[in-house]
Protein backbone atom coordinates (compact mmCIF):
# COMPACT_ATOMS: atom_id res chain seq x y z
CA UNK A 1 0.00 0.00 0.00
CA UNK A 2 1.37 3.37 -0.90
CA UNK A 3 1.16 6.83 0.17
CA UNK A 4 -1.89 8.31 -1.10
CA UNK A 5 -1.64 12.32 -0.77
CA UNK A 6 -5.98 12.41 -0.14
CA UNK A 7 -5.15 10.01 2.76
CA UNK A 8 -4.26 11.14 6.13
CA UNK A 9 -0.59 12.06 6.39
CA UNK A 10 -1.01 12.08 10.70
CA UNK A 11 -2.94 10.43 12.98
CA UNK A 12 -3.18 10.07 16.78
CA UNK A 13 -5.47 7.28 17.94
CA UNK A 14 -6.30 7.22 21.88
CA UNK A 15 -3.81 9.02 22.73
CA UNK A 16 -3.72 9.74 26.84
CA UNK A 17 -0.83 11.65 28.59
CA UNK A 18 -0.48 11.67 32.24
CA UNK A 19 1.93 13.63 34.34
CA UNK A 20 1.91 11.63 37.98
CA UNK A 21 -1.57 12.23 39.09
CA UNK A 22 -2.60 14.97 36.35
CA UNK A 23 -4.01 13.76 33.31
CA UNK A 24 -3.73 15.98 30.65
CA UNK A 25 -4.88 14.03 27.68
CA UNK A 26 -7.63 10.81 28.13
CA UNK A 27 -8.50 8.89 24.73
CA UNK A 28 -8.08 11.57 22.02
CA UNK A 29 -8.01 11.42 18.34
CA UNK A 30 -6.81 13.56 15.89
CA UNK A 31 -6.28 13.79 12.15
CA UNK A 32 -4.92 15.68 9.31
CA UNK A 33 -4.32 15.54 5.66
CA UNK A 34 -1.86 16.79 3.04
CA UNK A 35 -2.75 20.58 2.42
CA UNK A 36 -5.58 20.78 5.01
CA UNK A 37 -5.20 23.77 7.99
CA UNK A 38 -7.02 22.08 11.26
CA UNK A 39 -8.22 24.35 13.75
CA UNK A 40 -7.71 22.94 16.98
CA UNK A 41 -9.40 24.93 19.57
CA UNK A 42 -10.03 24.73 23.41
CA UNK A 43 -9.73 26.37 27.19
CA UNK A 44 -6.81 27.04 28.72
CA UNK A 45 -5.46 23.76 30.52
CA UNK A 46 -7.62 21.63 27.66
CA UNK A 47 -4.59 19.89 26.68
CA UNK A 48 -4.07 20.97 23.32
CA UNK A 49 -0.57 22.48 23.84
CA UNK A 50 0.30 18.43 25.72
CA UNK A 51 -1.29 16.70 22.27
CA UNK A 52 0.58 18.20 20.01
CA UNK A 53 3.79 18.12 22.33
CA UNK A 54 3.42 14.26 21.82
CA UNK A 55 2.67 14.59 17.85
CA UNK A 56 6.45 16.20 17.93
CA UNK A 57 8.21 13.86 19.96
CA UNK A 58 9.13 16.32 23.15
CA UNK A 59 6.64 14.06 25.16
CA UNK A 60 6.08 10.15 25.33
CA UNK A 61 2.21 9.82 24.94
CA UNK A 62 1.17 7.42 27.85
CA UNK A 63 -1.24 5.62 25.89
CA UNK A 64 -1.89 5.19 22.33
CA UNK A 65 -0.64 5.62 19.05
CA UNK A 66 0.81 7.48 16.10
CA UNK A 67 0.54 7.26 12.36
CA UNK A 68 2.64 8.65 10.23
CA UNK A 69 1.55 8.35 6.17
CA UNK A 70 -0.54 5.08 7.66
CA UNK A 71 2.40 3.45 9.51
CA UNK A 72 2.77 3.80 13.32
CA UNK A 73 5.56 5.53 14.30
CA UNK A 74 7.63 5.78 17.36
CA UNK A 75 9.04 9.37 18.33
CA UNK A 76 11.60 9.35 21.25
CA UNK A 77 12.98 12.79 20.68
CA UNK A 78 11.67 15.65 18.39
CA UNK A 79 14.49 14.81 15.63
CA UNK A 80 12.66 11.86 14.88
CA UNK A 81 9.50 13.74 14.06
CA UNK A 82 11.80 16.72 12.23
CA UNK A 83 13.44 13.72 10.27
CA UNK A 84 9.74 12.32 9.04
CA UNK A 85 8.90 16.19 7.61
CA UNK A 86 6.64 17.26 11.33
CA UNK A 87 7.80 20.59 12.39
CA UNK A 88 6.60 22.95 15.31
CA UNK A 89 6.42 26.40 16.45
CA UNK A 90 5.93 26.08 20.19
CA UNK A 91 3.46 27.89 22.51
CA UNK A 92 7.00 29.44 24.76
CA UNK A 93 8.27 29.23 21.57
CA UNK A 94 11.60 27.07 22.79
CA UNK A 95 14.42 29.21 21.67
CA UNK A 96 17.81 29.97 22.90
CA UNK A 97 17.50 33.70 23.44
CA UNK A 98 21.22 34.21 23.88
CA UNK A 99 22.06 32.42 20.74
CA UNK A 100 21.78 34.51 17.12
CA UNK A 101 18.39 34.44 15.01
CA UNK A 102 20.58 31.76 12.78
CA UNK A 103 21.40 29.49 15.31
CA UNK A 104 18.26 28.91 16.32
CA UNK A 105 16.69 28.90 13.11
CA UNK A 106 19.81 25.54 12.21
CA UNK A 107 19.85 24.21 15.93
CA UNK A 108 20.20 20.75 16.06
CA UNK A 109 20.02 20.78 12.03
CA UNK A 110 23.25 23.24 11.71
CA UNK A 111 25.24 23.25 7.74
CA UNK A 112 28.65 22.13 8.01
CA UNK A 113 31.51 21.50 5.87
CA UNK A 114 34.29 18.97 6.19
CA UNK A 115 38.11 19.26 6.97
CA UNK A 116 39.12 15.51 7.02
CA UNK A 117 37.33 13.53 9.39
CA UNK A 118 35.86 16.55 10.74
CA UNK A 119 32.79 18.54 10.36
CA UNK A 120 33.02 22.13 11.48
CA UNK A 121 30.21 24.77 11.24
CA UNK A 122 29.95 26.24 8.03
CA UNK A 123 28.90 29.68 10.03
CA UNK A 124 28.93 31.68 6.05
CA UNK A 125 26.37 28.95 4.46
CA UNK A 126 24.25 29.78 8.01
CA UNK A 127 24.03 33.23 7.74
CA UNK A 128 23.36 33.00 3.90
CA UNK A 129 20.38 30.38 4.03
CA UNK A 130 19.20 32.25 7.09
CA UNK A 131 19.11 35.74 5.15
CA UNK A 132 17.64 34.16 2.34
CA UNK A 133 14.13 32.50 4.28
CA UNK A 134 13.88 35.66 6.27
CA UNK A 135 13.51 37.68 3.73
CA UNK A 136 11.42 34.71 1.63
CA UNK A 137 9.39 34.89 5.10
CA UNK A 138 9.32 38.89 5.04
CA UNK A 139 10.59 39.20 8.21
CA UNK A 140 12.26 42.28 8.97
CA UNK A 141 15.14 42.32 11.14
CA UNK A 142 18.32 43.98 11.77
CA UNK A 143 20.60 41.53 11.06
CA UNK A 144 20.81 37.65 11.05
CA UNK A 145 22.90 38.02 13.60
CA UNK A 146 21.26 39.34 16.17
CA UNK A 147 20.94 37.38 19.52
CA UNK A 148 17.25 36.52 20.10
CA UNK A 149 16.76 38.53 23.71
CA UNK A 150 17.40 41.47 21.82
CA UNK A 151 14.17 40.90 19.64
CA UNK A 152 10.40 41.98 20.60
CA UNK A 153 8.10 39.32 21.10
CA UNK A 154 6.76 39.64 17.38
CA UNK A 155 9.91 38.90 16.10
CA UNK A 156 10.74 36.13 18.30
CA UNK A 157 7.47 34.54 17.28
CA UNK A 158 8.83 35.07 13.73
CA UNK A 159 11.94 33.41 14.51
CA UNK A 160 10.09 30.18 16.17
CA UNK A 161 8.05 30.10 12.52
CA UNK A 162 10.70 30.84 10.49
CA UNK A 163 12.73 27.58 12.13
CA UNK A 164 9.17 25.96 11.27
CA UNK A 165 9.18 26.44 7.92
CA UNK A 166 13.18 25.85 7.01
CA UNK A 167 13.43 22.88 6.32
CA UNK A 168 10.61 21.63 3.78
CA UNK A 169 8.25 20.64 6.07
CA UNK A 170 5.16 18.51 4.96
CA UNK A 171 3.24 18.89 8.29
CA UNK A 172 4.00 21.85 10.14
CA UNK A 173 2.22 22.58 14.16
CA UNK A 174 1.40 25.76 15.29
CA UNK A 175 0.47 26.37 19.25
CA UNK A 176 -0.55 29.63 19.46
CA UNK A 177 1.37 31.48 16.65
CA UNK A 178 -0.25 34.81 16.80
CA UNK A 179 -0.61 35.42 20.46
CA UNK A 180 2.30 38.47 20.57
CA UNK A 181 1.41 39.65 16.98
CA UNK A 182 -0.28 43.21 15.86
CA UNK A 183 -2.78 43.19 13.68
CA UNK A 184 -0.21 43.16 10.45
CA UNK A 185 2.05 40.54 11.56
CA UNK A 186 -1.09 38.37 12.52
CA UNK A 187 -2.13 38.82 8.84
CA UNK A 188 1.59 38.00 7.64
CA UNK A 189 1.51 34.25 9.55
CA UNK A 190 -2.06 33.42 8.03
CA UNK A 191 -1.02 34.53 4.62
CA UNK A 192 2.21 32.28 5.61
CA UNK A 193 -0.48 29.13 6.50
CA UNK A 194 -2.46 29.63 3.11
CA UNK A 195 0.88 29.25 1.17
CA UNK A 196 2.01 26.13 3.24
CA UNK A 197 -1.60 24.86 2.41
CA UNK A 198 -1.05 25.56 -1.27
CA UNK A 199 2.48 24.04 -1.42
CA UNK A 200 0.53 20.81 -0.09
CA UNK A 201 2.25 21.15 3.88
CA UNK A 202 -0.46 20.20 6.41
CA UNK A 203 -1.03 22.70 8.99
CA UNK A 204 -2.33 22.36 12.36
CA UNK A 205 -3.03 25.84 14.34
CA UNK A 206 -4.02 26.20 17.74
CA UNK A 207 -5.76 29.55 18.59
CA UNK A 208 -7.81 31.10 21.52
CA UNK A 209 -8.86 33.98 17.96
CA UNK A 210 -11.59 32.79 16.43
CA UNK A 211 -10.48 35.86 13.55
CA UNK A 212 -7.33 33.35 13.39
CA UNK A 213 -9.35 29.96 13.12
CA UNK A 214 -12.08 30.75 10.82
CA UNK A 215 -9.68 33.00 8.48
CA UNK A 216 -7.67 30.01 7.60
CA UNK A 217 -9.13 26.73 8.57
CA UNK A 218 -10.45 23.89 6.34
CA UNK A 219 -11.55 21.94 9.55
CA UNK A 220 -11.91 23.08 13.14
CA UNK A 221 -11.63 20.55 16.52
CA UNK A 222 -12.21 20.93 20.11
CA UNK A 223 -10.57 19.10 23.50
CA UNK A 224 -12.57 20.06 26.80
CA UNK A 225 -10.49 18.75 29.73
CA UNK A 226 -8.00 16.23 27.94
CA UNK A 227 -10.31 14.49 25.63
CA UNK A 228 -12.66 14.93 21.64
CA UNK A 229 -15.13 17.16 22.87
CA UNK A 230 -16.59 18.46 19.22
CA UNK A 231 -15.40 18.59 15.30
CA UNK A 232 -16.70 19.82 12.35
CA UNK A 233 -15.74 21.25 8.87
CA UNK A 234 -15.44 24.97 9.43
CA UNK A 235 -18.35 26.02 6.66
CA UNK A 236 -20.89 23.44 8.64
CA UNK A 237 -20.27 25.24 11.70
CA UNK A 238 -20.79 29.11 13.37
CA UNK A 239 -18.02 30.85 15.31
CA UNK A 240 -20.46 30.76 18.51
CA UNK A 241 -20.61 26.99 17.58
CA UNK A 242 -17.23 26.54 18.79
CA UNK A 243 -16.93 29.43 21.22
CA UNK A 244 -19.95 27.24 23.06
CA UNK A 245 -17.43 24.06 22.16
CA UNK A 246 -14.62 25.75 24.02
CA UNK A 247 -16.77 26.36 27.41
CA UNK A 248 -18.17 22.53 26.86
CA UNK A 249 -21.05 23.24 25.85
CA UNK A 250 -22.92 21.63 22.58
CA UNK A 251 -26.07 23.38 21.40
CA UNK B 1 20.84 53.87 17.30
CA UNK B 2 23.76 56.54 18.65
CA UNK B 3 22.16 58.84 21.08
CA UNK B 4 23.80 62.80 20.95
CA UNK B 5 22.99 62.49 24.43
CA UNK B 6 24.95 59.53 25.64
CA UNK B 7 27.45 59.96 27.91
CA UNK B 8 30.84 58.77 26.94
CA UNK B 9 30.72 55.71 29.31
CA UNK B 10 27.74 54.43 27.75
CA UNK B 11 28.88 54.45 24.20
CA UNK B 12 32.03 52.81 25.23
CA UNK B 13 30.28 50.00 26.40
CA UNK B 14 30.61 47.55 23.53
CA UNK B 15 33.97 48.00 23.57
CA UNK B 16 34.50 47.67 26.97
CA UNK B 17 32.68 44.60 27.00
CA UNK B 18 34.97 43.31 24.10
CA UNK B 19 38.42 44.17 24.89
CA UNK B 20 37.81 45.34 28.31
CA UNK B 21 39.50 42.40 29.63
CA UNK B 22 42.77 43.01 27.75
CA UNK B 23 42.82 46.24 28.98
CA UNK B 24 42.65 45.22 32.26
CA UNK B 25 45.46 42.72 31.82
CA UNK B 26 47.52 45.79 29.69
CA UNK B 27 47.13 48.21 32.78
CA UNK B 28 47.96 45.67 35.67
CA UNK B 29 51.12 44.58 33.55
CA UNK B 30 51.97 48.16 33.81
CA UNK B 31 51.63 48.71 37.15
CA UNK B 32 53.26 45.82 37.88
CA UNK B 33 56.40 46.91 35.31
CA UNK B 34 56.45 50.40 36.96
CA UNK B 35 56.45 48.81 40.82
CA UNK B 36 58.87 46.35 40.00
CA UNK B 37 60.54 47.54 36.71
CA UNK B 38 63.89 45.64 37.50
CA UNK B 39 61.98 42.09 38.13
CA UNK B 40 58.34 42.46 36.61
CA UNK B 41 59.01 41.92 32.80
CA UNK B 42 62.21 39.49 33.17
CA UNK B 43 61.45 36.39 31.27
CA UNK B 44 62.21 34.37 34.39
CA UNK B 45 59.26 36.02 36.09
CA UNK B 46 56.98 36.20 32.98
CA UNK B 47 57.35 32.18 32.98
CA UNK B 48 57.47 31.55 36.38
CA UNK B 49 53.48 33.48 36.10
CA UNK B 50 52.74 30.91 33.35
CA UNK B 51 53.98 28.08 34.89
CA UNK B 52 52.01 29.00 38.08
CA UNK B 53 48.76 29.11 36.25
CA UNK B 54 49.19 26.10 33.89
CA UNK B 55 47.25 23.41 36.07
CA UNK B 56 44.63 25.70 37.37
CA UNK B 57 43.63 27.05 33.79
CA UNK B 58 43.05 23.28 33.00
CA UNK B 59 40.34 23.40 36.05
CA UNK B 60 39.03 26.68 34.88
CA UNK B 61 38.70 25.85 31.23
CA UNK B 62 36.51 22.49 32.51
CA UNK B 63 34.27 24.59 34.92
CA UNK B 64 33.66 27.30 32.41
CA UNK B 65 31.81 24.69 29.95
CA UNK B 66 29.92 23.71 32.93
CA UNK B 67 28.80 27.06 34.02
CA UNK B 68 28.21 27.64 30.20
CA UNK B 69 25.61 24.77 30.46
CA UNK B 70 23.91 26.70 33.53
CA UNK B 71 25.75 24.02 35.61
CA UNK B 72 28.62 24.43 38.56
CA UNK B 73 31.57 21.92 38.85
CA UNK B 74 32.85 22.09 42.63
CA UNK B 75 34.85 18.81 42.39
CA UNK B 76 37.34 19.94 39.84
CA UNK B 77 40.22 20.32 42.78
CA UNK B 78 39.45 17.13 44.23
CA UNK B 79 39.38 15.05 40.76
CA UNK B 80 42.83 16.57 40.16
CA UNK B 81 44.10 15.33 43.49
CA UNK B 82 42.17 11.67 43.49
CA UNK B 83 43.72 11.80 39.53
CA UNK B 84 47.50 12.55 40.69
CA UNK B 85 47.08 10.17 43.51
CA UNK B 86 46.45 7.46 40.99
CA UNK B 87 48.94 8.95 38.62
CA UNK B 88 51.67 8.82 41.40
CA UNK B 89 50.50 5.12 42.98
CA UNK B 90 50.82 3.73 39.03
CA UNK B 91 54.04 5.21 39.07
CA UNK B 92 55.37 3.23 42.03
CA UNK B 93 53.86 0.11 41.00
CA UNK B 94 56.62 0.65 38.33
CA UNK B 95 54.45 0.80 35.53
CA UNK B 96 56.41 2.61 32.33
CA UNK B 97 55.52 6.44 32.07
CA UNK B 98 54.42 5.83 28.71
CA UNK B 99 51.18 4.16 30.81
CA UNK B 100 51.46 6.23 33.68
CA UNK B 101 50.66 9.29 31.28
CA UNK B 102 47.23 8.56 30.90
CA UNK B 103 46.16 7.53 34.25
CA UNK B 104 45.24 10.67 35.60
CA UNK B 105 43.68 11.81 32.55
CA UNK B 106 41.60 8.55 32.56
CA UNK B 107 41.05 8.70 35.86
CA UNK B 108 39.59 12.28 35.45
CA UNK B 109 37.27 11.25 32.78
CA UNK B 110 35.73 8.38 35.04
CA UNK B 111 35.03 11.22 38.02
CA UNK B 112 33.78 13.57 35.32
CA UNK B 113 31.63 10.89 34.18
CA UNK B 114 30.12 10.09 37.31
CA UNK B 115 29.29 13.74 37.96
CA UNK B 116 27.89 13.58 34.46
CA UNK B 117 25.74 10.61 35.10
CA UNK B 118 24.53 11.70 38.52
CA UNK B 119 23.41 15.30 37.53
CA UNK B 120 21.34 13.29 34.72
CA UNK B 121 20.44 9.83 35.69
CA UNK B 122 19.76 10.42 39.27
CA UNK B 123 18.41 13.42 38.59
CA UNK B 124 19.97 15.53 41.55
CA UNK B 125 18.35 18.73 41.56
CA UNK B 126 21.14 20.74 41.05
CA UNK B 127 24.72 19.94 39.96
CA UNK B 128 26.01 22.47 42.78
CA UNK B 129 24.68 19.57 45.14
CA UNK B 130 25.84 16.29 42.76
CA UNK B 131 29.89 18.11 42.63
CA UNK B 132 29.39 19.28 46.21
CA UNK B 133 29.11 15.26 47.03
CA UNK B 134 32.07 14.17 45.09
CA UNK B 135 34.05 16.69 45.84
CA UNK B 136 34.14 14.79 49.56
CA UNK B 137 34.09 11.56 47.81
CA UNK B 138 36.51 11.74 45.19
CA UNK B 139 39.32 13.43 47.86
CA UNK B 140 38.14 11.15 50.01
CA UNK B 141 39.15 8.13 48.43
CA UNK B 142 42.48 9.89 47.20
CA UNK B 143 43.46 9.53 50.49
CA UNK B 144 42.17 6.13 50.95
CA UNK B 145 44.48 4.67 47.98
CA UNK B 146 47.54 6.99 49.15
CA UNK B 147 46.99 6.06 53.11
CA UNK B 148 46.82 9.93 53.55
CA UNK B 149 50.11 10.43 52.84
CA UNK B 150 52.31 11.97 50.14
CA UNK B 151 54.13 9.74 46.96
CA UNK B 152 56.70 10.95 44.98
CA UNK B 153 59.39 10.03 42.76
CA UNK B 154 58.07 10.15 39.16
CA UNK B 155 60.21 9.22 35.83
CA UNK B 156 61.58 12.51 34.18
CA UNK B 157 59.91 11.80 31.17
CA UNK B 158 56.52 12.01 33.22
CA UNK B 159 57.66 15.54 35.19
CA UNK B 160 58.74 17.06 31.78
CA UNK B 161 55.22 17.70 31.14
CA UNK B 162 54.89 20.28 33.46
CA UNK B 163 58.52 21.13 34.31
CA UNK B 164 59.82 20.81 30.65
CA UNK B 165 61.94 23.29 29.17
CA UNK B 166 62.17 24.34 25.67
CA UNK B 167 65.61 26.35 25.18
CA UNK B 168 65.73 29.35 22.72
CA UNK B 169 69.44 28.88 22.38
CA UNK B 170 68.96 29.15 18.68
CA UNK B 171 67.51 32.40 19.71
CA UNK B 172 69.29 34.08 21.78
CA UNK B 173 72.77 32.23 21.81
CA UNK B 174 74.45 29.76 22.55
CA UNK B 175 74.35 29.07 26.90
CA UNK B 176 71.36 31.30 26.97
CA UNK B 177 69.18 30.64 29.86
CA UNK B 178 65.84 32.20 28.46
CA UNK B 179 63.39 29.21 27.91
CA UNK B 180 59.78 28.27 27.26
CA UNK B 181 57.80 26.21 29.72
CA UNK B 182 56.53 22.69 27.86
CA UNK B 183 53.00 23.13 29.92
CA UNK B 184 52.35 26.45 28.38
CA UNK B 185 53.21 25.02 25.27
CA UNK B 186 50.34 22.56 26.51
CA UNK B 187 47.84 24.91 28.08
CA UNK B 188 47.85 26.95 24.77
CA UNK B 189 47.06 23.78 22.51
CA UNK B 190 44.32 22.57 25.23
CA UNK B 191 42.77 25.88 24.57
CA UNK B 192 42.89 26.08 21.43
CA UNK B 193 41.33 22.50 20.76
CA UNK B 194 38.41 23.40 23.07
CA UNK B 195 38.11 26.87 21.50
CA UNK B 196 37.40 24.61 18.18
CA UNK B 197 35.24 22.78 19.84
CA UNK B 198 32.80 25.39 21.72
CA UNK B 199 32.94 27.65 18.72
CA UNK B 200 33.26 25.32 14.84
CA UNK B 201 31.54 22.31 15.91
CA UNK B 202 27.60 21.48 16.33
CA UNK B 203 28.10 20.14 20.08
CA UNK B 204 29.78 23.29 20.82
CA UNK B 205 26.66 24.99 19.53
CA UNK B 206 24.54 23.33 21.42
CA UNK B 207 26.46 23.23 25.21
CA UNK B 208 25.71 27.23 24.63
CA UNK B 209 22.04 26.26 23.53
CA UNK B 210 21.32 24.27 26.47
CA UNK B 211 22.50 26.86 28.53
CA UNK B 212 20.52 29.55 27.18
CA UNK B 213 17.74 27.26 27.22
CA UNK B 214 17.32 23.76 27.77
CA UNK B 215 13.78 23.32 26.79
CA UNK B 216 15.13 24.91 23.09
CA UNK B 217 17.28 22.36 23.10
CA UNK B 218 15.57 19.54 23.83
CA UNK B 219 12.70 20.60 21.47
CA UNK B 220 15.13 20.59 18.72
CA UNK B 221 15.90 17.23 19.21
CA UNK B 222 19.28 17.65 20.96
CA UNK B 223 19.78 15.18 23.54
CA UNK B 224 20.48 17.27 26.69
CA UNK B 225 21.71 14.73 28.89
CA UNK B 226 24.08 13.08 26.78
CA UNK B 227 25.55 16.61 26.15
CA UNK B 228 25.52 17.30 29.80
CA UNK B 229 27.39 13.69 30.61
CA UNK B 230 29.97 14.57 27.75
CA UNK B 231 30.51 18.33 29.10
CA UNK B 232 31.22 17.22 32.65
CA UNK B 233 33.50 14.54 31.58
CA UNK B 234 35.74 16.75 29.66
CA UNK B 235 35.57 18.85 32.88
CA UNK B 236 37.19 15.89 34.60
CA UNK B 237 39.63 15.14 32.00
CA UNK B 238 40.73 18.65 31.46
CA UNK B 239 41.19 18.26 35.67
CA UNK B 240 43.21 15.04 35.11
CA UNK B 241 45.52 16.95 32.47
CA UNK B 242 46.22 19.51 34.99
CA UNK B 243 46.90 16.63 37.80
CA UNK B 244 49.99 15.72 34.89
CA UNK B 245 51.32 19.46 34.89
CA UNK B 246 51.14 19.78 38.90
CA UNK B 247 52.77 16.04 38.96
CA UNK B 248 55.84 17.95 36.50
CA UNK B 249 55.49 20.80 38.74
CA UNK B 250 56.21 19.44 42.49
CA UNK B 251 57.47 15.74 41.30
CA UNK B 252 55.19 14.45 44.14
CA UNK B 253 51.53 13.76 44.85
CA UNK B 254 50.17 15.30 47.82
CA UNK B 255 46.69 15.03 50.24
CA UNK B 256 46.36 18.86 49.97
CA UNK B 257 47.33 18.86 46.11
CA UNK B 258 44.45 21.23 44.58
CA UNK B 259 42.74 21.74 48.03
CA UNK B 260 39.99 25.13 46.90
CA UNK B 261 41.18 25.04 43.65
CA UNK B 262 37.74 24.66 42.32
CA UNK B 263 37.34 28.33 43.52
CA UNK B 264 40.13 29.76 41.90
CA UNK B 265 39.06 28.07 38.72
CA UNK B 266 35.29 29.64 39.38
CA UNK B 267 36.66 33.15 40.13
CA UNK B 268 38.77 32.90 36.92
CA UNK B 269 35.70 31.89 34.66
CA UNK B 270 33.20 34.88 36.36
CA UNK B 271 36.45 37.36 36.03
CA UNK B 272 36.96 36.15 32.28
CA UNK B 273 33.14 37.14 31.79
CA UNK B 274 31.04 34.28 31.67
CA UNK B 275 28.13 34.25 32.98
CA UNK B 276 26.87 31.80 35.93
CA UNK B 277 23.67 31.52 34.81
CA UNK B 278 25.50 30.02 31.55
CA UNK B 279 24.90 30.52 27.82
CA UNK B 280 27.75 33.30 27.45
CA UNK B 281 31.62 33.54 27.76
CA UNK B 282 34.36 33.10 25.69
CA UNK B 283 37.39 30.18 25.82
CA UNK B 284 39.91 33.44 25.50
CA UNK B 285 38.65 35.03 28.41
CA UNK B 286 38.90 31.96 30.81
CA UNK B 287 42.51 32.31 29.25
CA UNK B 288 42.25 36.42 30.32
CA UNK B 289 40.61 35.28 33.63
CA UNK B 290 43.34 33.03 34.73
CA UNK B 291 46.09 35.23 33.63
CA UNK B 292 44.78 38.13 35.83
CA UNK B 293 44.45 35.87 38.45
CA UNK B 294 47.87 35.05 38.18
CA UNK B 295 49.48 38.43 37.75
CA UNK B 296 47.94 39.83 40.54
CA UNK B 297 49.47 36.60 43.32
CA UNK B 298 52.78 37.06 40.95
CA UNK B 299 52.40 41.12 41.53
CA UNK B 300 51.43 40.65 45.32
CA UNK B 301 54.27 38.46 46.04
CA UNK B 302 57.14 40.22 44.29
CA UNK B 303 55.85 42.98 46.75
CA UNK B 304 55.93 40.65 49.91
CA UNK B 305 52.22 41.79 50.24
CA UNK B 306 50.53 39.24 52.18
CA UNK B 307 48.46 36.52 51.29
CA UNK B 308 45.68 37.78 53.42
CA UNK B 309 46.03 41.27 51.62
CA UNK B 310 45.57 38.71 48.21
CA UNK B 311 42.69 37.09 49.23
CA UNK B 312 41.06 40.47 49.98
CA UNK B 313 42.07 41.50 46.41
CA UNK B 314 41.05 38.21 44.40
CA UNK B 315 37.41 38.60 46.10
CA UNK B 316 37.14 42.39 45.20
CA UNK B 317 38.39 41.27 41.40
CA UNK B 318 35.48 39.12 41.54
CA UNK B 319 32.64 42.01 42.52
CA UNK B 320 33.94 44.29 39.99
CA UNK B 321 34.56 41.98 37.33
CA UNK B 322 30.32 40.74 37.99
CA UNK B 323 29.77 44.42 38.47
CA UNK B 324 31.03 45.71 35.37
CA UNK B 325 28.57 43.22 33.98
CA UNK B 326 25.81 44.43 35.33
CA UNK B 327 26.05 47.92 34.83
CA UNK B 328 27.09 46.59 31.08
CA UNK B 329 23.79 44.91 30.85
CA UNK B 330 22.13 47.96 32.44
CA UNK B 331 22.92 50.40 29.56
CA UNK B 332 24.85 48.54 26.92
CA UNK B 333 23.94 48.11 23.50
CA UNK B 334 25.54 44.14 22.92
CA UNK B 335 27.32 42.94 20.05
N1 LIG C 1 5.08 19.30 31.94
C1 LIG C 1 3.92 19.19 32.62
N2 LIG C 1 3.93 18.67 33.87
C2 LIG C 1 2.76 18.55 34.56
N3 LIG C 1 1.57 18.92 34.10
C3 LIG C 1 1.51 19.43 32.87
C4 LIG C 1 2.67 19.60 32.06
N4 LIG C 1 2.31 20.14 30.88
C5 LIG C 1 0.96 20.30 30.94
N5 LIG C 1 0.48 19.88 32.12
C6 LIG C 1 -0.93 19.88 32.52
O1 LIG C 1 -1.67 19.30 31.48
C7 LIG C 1 -2.88 19.99 31.29
C8 LIG C 1 -3.01 20.44 29.85
O2 LIG C 1 -2.03 21.45 29.58
P1 LIG C 1 -1.80 22.06 28.14
O3 LIG C 1 -0.58 22.91 28.23
O4 LIG C 1 -1.80 20.99 27.14
O5 LIG C 1 -3.08 22.99 27.94
P2 LIG C 1 -3.46 23.92 26.72
O6 LIG C 1 -4.72 23.41 26.18
O7 LIG C 1 -2.34 24.06 25.80
O8 LIG C 1 -3.76 25.30 27.45
P3 LIG C 1 -3.40 26.82 27.04
O9 LIG C 1 -4.53 27.28 26.18
O10 LIG C 1 -3.41 27.53 28.35
O11 LIG C 1 -2.09 26.81 26.38
C9 LIG C 1 -2.90 21.13 32.29
O12 LIG C 1 -3.66 20.72 33.39
C10 LIG C 1 -1.47 21.27 32.70
O13 LIG C 1 -1.37 21.70 34.02
MG1 LIG D 1 -1.09 25.55 25.27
Amino acid sequence: MTFNSSDIILEARGVSKYFGTITALENTNLNLRPGEVLGVVGDNGAGKSTLMKVLSGLFKQSAGSIFFEGKKVEFSSPRDSQNLGIEMVYQDLALAENLPIGDNIFLGREPTRNFGPFKFLDHKKRKQLTEEHLSRLKINVKSADQRVEELSGGQRQAVAIARATAFDAKIVIMDEPTAALAVKEVGKVLDLIKGLKDLGVGVIVISHRMDDIFTVSDRVMALFQGTNFAESQLRQTSRDEVIGWIMGKKI
Amino acid sequence: MENKEDTLFIRLIPYIDRYGILLLIAIMLLILHLLQPDVFFSWRNITNIFKQISWQSMLALGVFMVIVTAGIDLSVGSILMLSLMALAIASRAGLPWQIVIFVAPAVGMVCGMINGLGITILRMPHPFIMTLGTLYIFRGVGNLISGGVPIGGFADQLRSIGSGKIRLEWLYGEGATQYIPSSLIIIIIIFFIFWIFLNQTKIGKWIYAIGGNPEAARAAGINVNRILILVYTLCGFLSGIGALILAGRTGSAYPNAGLQSELDAIAAVIIGGASFFGGRGTVLGVFAGVFIMGLLRNGLNLMNVSVFWQQVLIGSIIILAVYIDVLRRQFGTRK
